[in-house]
């Protein structure tokens, strides 16, 4: 049973990187991309990790993807054009591409102990996940914080430094 | 329970629910017309059948055999696809609801519910944040001015107000310790309507900043401004026409269920009874009864919520679009933040 759904949402989350990669229009191309995140919610949720599947639905799917389709969509991006440039990057991108994927699968094989992490291993609570995260990591955890606080303070700042009286109309 | 036997119930309750859902969305529609018609001081339908009872089959059927157009500039892909998200995130939250009492039906049945998962509530939060394609492509893909400004607006407000409507449920979440609609609602039947979060469980500031947050995500008066008609003509589905408009229509309809549902087994106790304190009031121990008597709580306090909704529409009129923006940033975030920090001193505190 977990086998078939893992076989089904695997070839999802392939069918749709792969599309993500071919299509030529970049709203297609998003939208690749969220099926890519739908399909590995459920083989989180296949692994037990109930939060981190619909933490991965809620966040990537529902709200980064969205600002990505907001982009193209307000930008109005057209079709991909073949140009000399993006001929080349074709042909240097397929052989590093491959030995990307070459490297990180030896290095997975070679790995200890991997093969022992099956599914139906019972389900890690968001109660046991919690705890974990606010026990033995709060520290990490407030500074991961802290640091996406700044981001956004970066993002802010920057946004506003691009026209100088943008400010006085935001502020009306 | 064997596999097939799982499989067979769940098949069973899918397509029993969804009947239901669908003819609870179609008498909606009905009960809105007839609502806001008293309101507005005149019949609302009235001729096909008694009471008007039959507009929607006949409604339903005039949208079917409609002329399907297709304007020659949409973006057909995304333009077939867009009313399909719509509808089937409007239909796929109610799989985690529970409707009545659990222990009806014998061990592993659940005969009041799809799916009884850990994490419901987080499972409804994240098809609504979902949902927000079926509006933004169906905007974008149409290649019309009013359409896309209208999924700009729809899409800015669903994302401003889910966060709200995520922080308000927190204090409940708190409260209950689980994302589990089933214990949630479990945690909250002690003594009848004392023990429920509006109540005794002091999240009535959250049950007002969560109504507000799921009438703007539902994009339902007065937070209408998708489908302004003074100003957008029709929004996001102004190029839609036949069926594939009826599967707007009919996930805006869904969606208004879903959110009464959530409202009801969050604040008001699910399928409890609002008198299990008072000794003098009748109880029955006949399990058949009491599976009636949850279906009957759980249906009035949704309807109760569909009214107020409908109440609403024909009473208020709409927000500008500025106020939107600040209603939802400035005073309702804050506000469930507030409720946030008040629960957790109160949970630490006692």
């Amino acid at each position: 049973m977990h086998l078939i759904l893992f076989f089904i949402f695997a070839g999802c989350a392939l069918a749709g990187a792969v599309n993500l990669l071919l299509q030529s229009h970049p709203i297609n191309s998003a939208l690749s991309l969220i099926v890519v995140m739908i399909s590995l919610a459920v083989l989180y949720l296949l692994l037990g990790a109930e939060f981190l599947a619909i933490a991965q639905i809620i966040v990537y799917a529902g709200a980064v993807m969205v600002l990505f389709t907001f982009v193209v969509m307000l930008l109005n991006a057209g079709r991909e054009e073949r140009t000399r440039g993006s001929r080349a990057a074709l042909a240097l991108g397929f052989p590093a591409a491959v030995a990307i994927v070459a490297i990180i699968a030896t290095v997975i094989l070679r790995a200890q102990g991997l093969s022992t992490a099956g599914v139906q291993q019972g389900i890690t609570s968001t109660a046991e996940l919690s705890r974990v995260l606010f026990h033995g990591l709060l520290l990490p955890f407030e500074i991961t914080s802290v640091l996406i606080l700044i981001a956004i303070l970066g993002a802010v700042a920057l946004a506003r430094q691009g026209n100088g009286d943008g400010e006085r109309k935001a502020g009306k | 329970m064997t596999i097939l036997e799982f499989f067979l119930w769940s098949l069973l309750k899918v397509v029993v629910v969804t009947v239901v859902l669908l003819l609870a969305v179609s008498y909606t529609v009905l009960l809105e017309r007839k609502v806001v018609g008293r309101i507005q001081n005149r019949w609302g339908p009235s001729r096909v059948g008694p009471f008007g009872l039959l507009q929607t089959l006949v409604d339903g059927a005039k949208l079917f055999l409609k002329e399907d157009l297709t304007p020659i500039g949409v973006y057909k892909p995304l333009y077939l696809l867009a009313p399909i998200i719509a509808l089937a995130c409007s239909l796929i939250s109610i799989a985690v609801v529970p409707f009545g009492a659990p222990d009806v039906g014998g061990p592993g049945i659940n005969l009041f519910q799809i799916a009884n998962v850990n994490i419901a509530l987080l499972i409804i939060l994240g098809v609504t944040s979902v949902s927000v394609y079926g509006v933004a492509l169906a905007g974008w893909s149409s290649n019309n001015k009013y359409s896309l400004l209208g999924a700009l607006r729809s899409s800015a407000q669903m994302i401003s107000y889910e966060l709200a409507l995520g922080l308000s449920l927190v204090g409940v979440v708190l409260r209950a310790g689980t994302f589990n609609l089933r214990n949630i609602v479990e945690q909250q039947a002690a003594k009848g309507f004392l023990t429920w979060n509006v109540f005794g469980g002091l999240q009535i500031l959250a049950f007002f900043i969560y109504l507000t947050a799921a009438y703007a995500e539902t994009n339902r008066s007065p937070f209408d401004l998708p489908e302004a008609e003074s100003e957008l003509t029709g929004g996001y589905h102004t190029e839609y026409s036949s069926m594939k408009f009826a599967m707007f229509f009919m996930a805006e309809y869904g969606n208004m269920i879903t959110v009464s549902c959530v409202a009801t087994l969050l604040f008001l106790g699910g399928w409890t009874s609002p008198f299990a304190n008072l000794h003098w009031f009748p109880a029955t121990h006949n399990p058949v009864l009491l599976a009636f008597a949850s279906l009957f709580w759980f249906v009035l306090k949704v309807f109760f919520f569909l009214f107020l909704y409908i109440w609403v529409r024909g009473t208020l009129p709409r927000f500008r679009y500025d106020q939107l923006m600040n209603f939802g940033w400035r005073v309702l975030m804050p506000l469930a933040i507030l409720n946030i920090v008040g629960t957790s001193l109160w949970l630490a505190y006692r």
